[in-house]
């Protein structure tokens, strides 16, 4: 027999006696196999929770458009301390409309501002409602699907109508039977009428900033009833011709927004123009430390199995270490003994593996009730390889014992 | 030519800070198909020299050929190699795999030697066979009697065809009768030209042999052919 035929044949005869010994100690085998099992589980759990946050936050993230810019007083998530800022100019409609009518590469701009309210229609409300003032350029900067009806159109925005456009979650709570269209609702003390209700867009992750849970009227009726314009600071969404322009819009904005304010060359701007990498940088930055953490802690009990395993093998060859010195008697190589001792912990941990990475796929639909989850095919297949390793790092300290032992000495052993 | 040929072998064991010399000075030769009883009180050194015969330790001293390889100076991998195709190990134990049936324990020996699993299977059953046990193959240890775990224990022994079969005190965890039953399978094994070594205390085990080979504080009190060899009668062919 050749060296190969020879070594595939010992590894095929190990493993079989492997397999006798797991099947020989089904009680232990199962209890070694719990470890593993729970590690993988919560692991795979963690990495679909993960994934899943992570996709929701991206589909929220481009359901407002990932190529929007937002000129404002603030700067998101800075370092810079908010007292500065709060010096700033106040951003008017008047320096939105130059700024409109000198800009050329966006392919959207609009101006916005927010209010909290209460809405209520008949007996049933939906309390502090982010209600989103604009003009009707403002569904050009977003990527917004509707379920009914329509946004409001330049005559409705321009005349500061009482009309109103409804986050889908919004809707559905004010009419759970559907058609909000044409119906009178109350936004504070006064009367809208809505005219479309969007589609399902976003991630529970954005909270209030969910366009689910946001209604959408012309920025003058907020100005009317609700904010005194000349104490209000709006802020102008832009929305890029394409991905790739993103930035020569913003270094137009920034250019148009300094002349607009009369800024001189050696003065700093006061506004901030914003994007949504910041948004995402933030995100991942919170939420980054979140995984870290949760994977680190997943990870543990990972490990906390593994060192089980690596006791229940050391039990078990001592425990057989009459049967390794029968073995070593009767011919057996050193090889052919540490590859049967590897083998057994390589296939508990594998099956355990196997069957913790099925129990986190079925969790993982229970769990996505409650909050999103995503399953991976990178994370299945690591899933094996990483129990599959776990099984050979934490069996080969055991293996080694059992194959240097002295076949006397273990004869002899009690 | 001997199978084995032994000249002033000696082992020393490190005990602490303290030396214990095992074996001290033997040489011996033994030639095919002979039946060799060796004997001795505990602490001689017999189960050191039965220890060094089966290749399951080298000597610290002296030289040691097998079938006329030396084998003083080989590696472990090469021992367990001369152990798998040369020896067959009989022990007062028996060592038998507890969950597996009496055909795994008997096939185990093939399978370290890398015979294909169909011939394994028919060579294993066929020393069942010989040794009367073959309405037995598929019970485990727990389901057999005493001489029937010795049988399977002989049958292991012998599937591999070795040059040497070495028995460590076969009967000592026997009644007389089932000793009795597994010496006269020795004997039929040694008729049919096998060699044997035999090792034990008993002075009426011992006579089964054919030469009886003495030890004592390591060395060879005396190594004398005998005169009547006791052969047991089958009161019954199994």
């Amino acid at each position: 027999m050749s060296k190969l035929a020879f070594l595939s044949f010992e590894i095929k005869e190990s493993f079989l006696i492997a397999i006798r010994a797991i099947r020989a100690n089904k009680i232990r085998s199962a209890l070694t196999m719990l470890g593993i099992f729970i590690g993988i589980t919560v692991v795979v759990l963690m990495t679909t929770a993960i994934k899943g946050i992570d996709n929701s936050f991206q589909k929220g993230i481009s359901a407002l458009g990932s190529d929007v810019l937002y000129i404002s007083k603030w700067q998101w998530f800075s370092n810079t301390d908010w007292w500065k800022m709060r010096n700033r100019r106040q951003i008017t409609m008047e320096e939105f409309q130059k700024y409109k009518s000198m800009a050329k590469l966006p392919l959207a701009v609009a101006p916005t501002t927010a209010t909290n309210q209460n809405l209520k229609y008949k007996s049933n409300s939906v309390n502090s409602v982010f209600v989103t003032g604009s003009d009707a350029d403002y569904i050009k900067t977003t990527n917004f699907t509707f379920d009914q009806g329509r946004f409001f159109t330049e005559i409705e925005s321009n005349g500061a109508r009482n009309v109103v456009v409804l986050g889908n979650t919004v809707a559905s709570n004010l009419f759970p039977h559907g058609n909000a269209v044409g119906n009178d609702i109350k936004i504070g003390p006064v009367s809208y009428r809505v005219v479309g209700v969007l589609s399902v867009q976003g991630s529970f992750i954005l909270g209030s900033f969910n366009p689910d849970n946001q209604a959408y009227v012309p920025i003058g009726t907020i100005f009317k009833y609700f904010q005194d314009e000349r104490h209000q600071s709006i802020t102008i969404n832009i929305r890029a011709a394409s991905p790739a322009l993103l930035e020569d819009t913003k270094d137009e904005a920034e250019g148009i927004f300094r002349k607009v304010r009369g800024l001189s060359f050696n003065q700093p701007s006061d506004f901030s123009i914003n994007q949504q990498e910041a948004l995402i940088d933030n995100y991942n930055k919170v939420v980054g430390v979140i995984q870290i953490a949760g994977l680190f802690i997943t990870g543990l009990s990972l490990f906390v199995g593994a060192i089980g395993i690596m006791n229940i093998m050391f039990v078990s060859v001592r425990e057989r270490t009459k049967e390794i010195g029968l073995r070593k008697a009767i011919g057996a190589r050193k090889s052919a003994i540490l590859a049967q001792f590897l083998l057994e912990s390589a296939i508990i941990c594998l099956v355990g593996g196997i069957i913790g990475l099925i129990a986190a796929i079925l969790l993982s639909f229970l769990v996505n009730q409650f909050i999103p989850t995503s399953i991976q095919y990178s994370v299945v297949i690591l899933a094996i390889v990483v129990s599959l390793i776990t099984g050979l790092i934490s069996g080969f300290a055991p293996a080694y014992t059992a194959a240097k032992m002295d076949p006397v000495e273990a004869l002899r052993f009690e | 030519m001997n199978i084995i040929y032994i000249e002033h072998i000696a082992k020393v064991y490190q005990v602490g800070s303290e030396e214990v010399h095992a074996l001290r000075d033997i040489s011996l030769t033994i030639d095919k198909n002979e039946y060799v009883a060796i004997m001795g009180p505990s602490g001689s050194g017999k189960s050191t020299l039965m220890n060094m015969l089966g290749c399951l330790d080298t000597p610290t001293s002296g030289k040691y050929d097998f079938t006329g390889v030396s084998v003083s100076q080989m590696t472990d991998n090469d021992l367990a190699k001369i152990r798998n195709k040369e020896i067959g190990f009989v022990f007062q134990t028996f060592n038998l795999l507890a969950r597996s049936d009496a055909l795994h324990n008997v096939e185990l020996p093939l399978i370290y030697a890398g015979v294909p699993s169909a011939e394994r299977h028919e060579r294993a059953e066929q020393a069942l066979i010989d040794v009367g046990l073959k309405e037995r193959m598929h019970h485990k240890p727990n389901e057999l009697s005493g001489g029937q775990r010795q049988r399977v224990a002989v049958a292991r022994a012998i599937v591999t065809r070795p040059s040497i079969i070495l028995a460590d005190e076969p009967t000592g965890n026997l009644d007389s009768k089932t000793g009795e039953e597994i010496m006269i399978l020795f004997n039929e094994i040694y008729e049919k030209g096998n060699t044997i070594i035999l090792v034990t205390h008993e002075e009426y085990i011992a006579e089964h042999a054919a030469r009886i080979i003495r030890i004592k504080d390591g060395r060879v009190e005396s190594d004398s052919p005998v005169e009547n060899r006791y052969i047991p009668k089958p009161r019954f062919q199994s």
